[in-house]
């Protein structure tokens, strides 16, 4: 019997900046194997999973939320939200980063956090803690209860904000694929050399920006 | 980076100098727990497991597991004391996670021992024939091992276990530092496989299907049996 070509197939996408460019606080090395194999395995083993179901051609965050199915996950949602997870992971960084955020997006810190000092406090030890494999978020609330909007969350394995229904602006992966070959079990100084030197504060502000306007 | 200097001692000196607070502990009655010594050195399993891995895996994973729990239980100690029943109750995650982790790595260091000790002899007597009888060969028993320790998501370990009141033998897994007992309250763990990724990183990289592979060649089945036969005498 003749294949069936698929009519949507998901591709990998490269980070958008070459897989040297973050050394030495995070190897090419590290991105050979946690973009070239980790990630592209996600992508493949979507693809396996959805082609030929009606999953395929779904918006990859249908996807992810329709498998989250309310805690009770279906078989793809690992794959699919690591694919989701991965590509914003990248995102998340660029050559030159960390530092502090200006302008709005500072303020909204200051303003959910206290100060910027306190944000970074409660991002690291939410990755910090996170136990066994997972992330950790800065996140964007539509419907706050207490009026904060931002906030920090930590979710296992291939949890995500998108099925608590916030919108996600930063995240960091702390599962040891990601840091293992550089730090080793040293996770907090993979954390710190993250905020210090990774963190594209650019796109979160680009993603707050989207975010409130979705929900103004 | 790599740590060569393997082929040292086993570990550091025996249980961590415990100061001030925990000599009180142990005063008051709490028992405190140690690293256990490695019966072999870092470098002993290679080439199945690296010695940087081995390493690393005992100085500082099961350390920190045991650190932590031990900063656990003083804390529950003294949330007990005082009757903080919140506080009792928000400790039972740390007890559980670090408490799980140095109950699971202590079981796994006996589950490994160098090919010239035995390490990958098959199991003789009855546990190899409770193994042909409930999973047909040790091959296939292998087979469904490294199938559900591949599949495993995240973080976790693969079980071989006992039933001790329906003397059965199972395959489990279990996901962060969870003992089997998580599983079924009279299951008794006879291999466990650490399938973190701190457990085969370095060497095996994503290809944790090549670990589970290799590692079958350094497990020992004599203290598998050993605990198999208490259980079902």
């Amino acid at each position: 019997m003749a294949a069936a070509i698929p009519a949507a197939k998901l591709e990998l996408k490269p980070p958008p900046y070459p897989l040297d460019a973050l050394e030495p606080n995070m190897s090419q090395n590290t991105l050979l194997f946690h973009w070239g194999k980790h990630h592209r395995s996600y992508v493949d083993n979507l693809n396996k999973q959805i082609v030929g179901t009606q999953l395929q051609g779904k918006s990859l965050e249908d996807v992810i939320v329709g498998t989250y199915n309310n805690g009770d996950l279906l078989p793809p949602f690992n794959n699919a939200a690591q694919v989701w997870n991965h590509d914003f992971f990248w995102d998340s960084m660029k050559p030159g980063g960390g530092g502090k955020p200006t302008g709005e997006l500072l303020k909204s810190i200051e303003r959910d956090f206290g100060s910027f000092e306190k944000f970074s406090e409660e991002f690291r030890a939410a990755a910090a803690t996170q136990f066994g494999s997972g992330w950790a978020w800065l996140a964007f609330n539509p419907r706050p209860s207490d009026g904060k909007e931002l906030v920090v969350l930590k979710t296992p394995n291939a949890v995500n904000p998108l099925v608590l229904g916030y919108t996600a602006l930063l995240t960091i992966d702390v599962w040891e694929h990601a840091y293992y070959l550089d730090y080793q079990n040293r996770r907090p100084d993979y954390i710190s050399i993250f905020m210090e030197k990774l963190v594209s504060w650019d796109a979160v502000c680009a993603k707050l920006e989207v975010a409130k306007s979705q929900a103004a | 980076m790599a740590l060569r200097a393997l082929l040292t001692r086993k570990t550091l000196a025996s249980a961590p100098r415990l100061g001030g607070a925990a000599a009180a502990a142990s005063f008051r009655g709490l028992q405190t727990s140690s690293l256990p010594d490695l019966p072999y050195d870092y470098g002993a399993l290679q080439p199945a497991i690296s010695g940087e891995i081995m390493q690393l895996h005992h100085q500082k994973h099961h350390q920190a597991y045991v650190t932590n729990y031990n900063k656990a239980l003083e804390q529950l100690h003294d949330a007990m004391g005082k009757g903080d029943a919140p506080a009792v109750v928000k400790l039972q995650s740390a007890i559980k996670f670090n408490g799980g982790g140095h109950v699971n790595h202590s079981i796994f260091w006996k589950n490994l021992a160098p090919i010239q000790e035995g390490g990958g002899e098959p199991p003789k007597g009855s546990l190899g024939w409770a193994i042909d009888d409930h999973f047909q060969s040790l091959d296939a028993l292998v087979q469904k091992m490294n199938a559900e320790g591949a599949a495993l998501q995240g973080s976790g370990w693969v079980w071989l276990g006992v039933d001790k009141e329906l003397k059965k033998l199972v395959v489990e897994t279990t996901s962060n530092q969870d003992p089997l007992v998580t599983k079924g309250p009279s299951l008794i763990p006879l291999i466990g496989i650490d399938v973190w990724e701190h457990a085969y990183y370095l060497q095996y990289k994503n290809v944790r299907p090549d670990y589970l592979k290799n590692i079958w060649k350094v497990i020992n089945w004599k203290y598998a049996s050993e605990v198999y036969e208490k259980e079902c005498p």
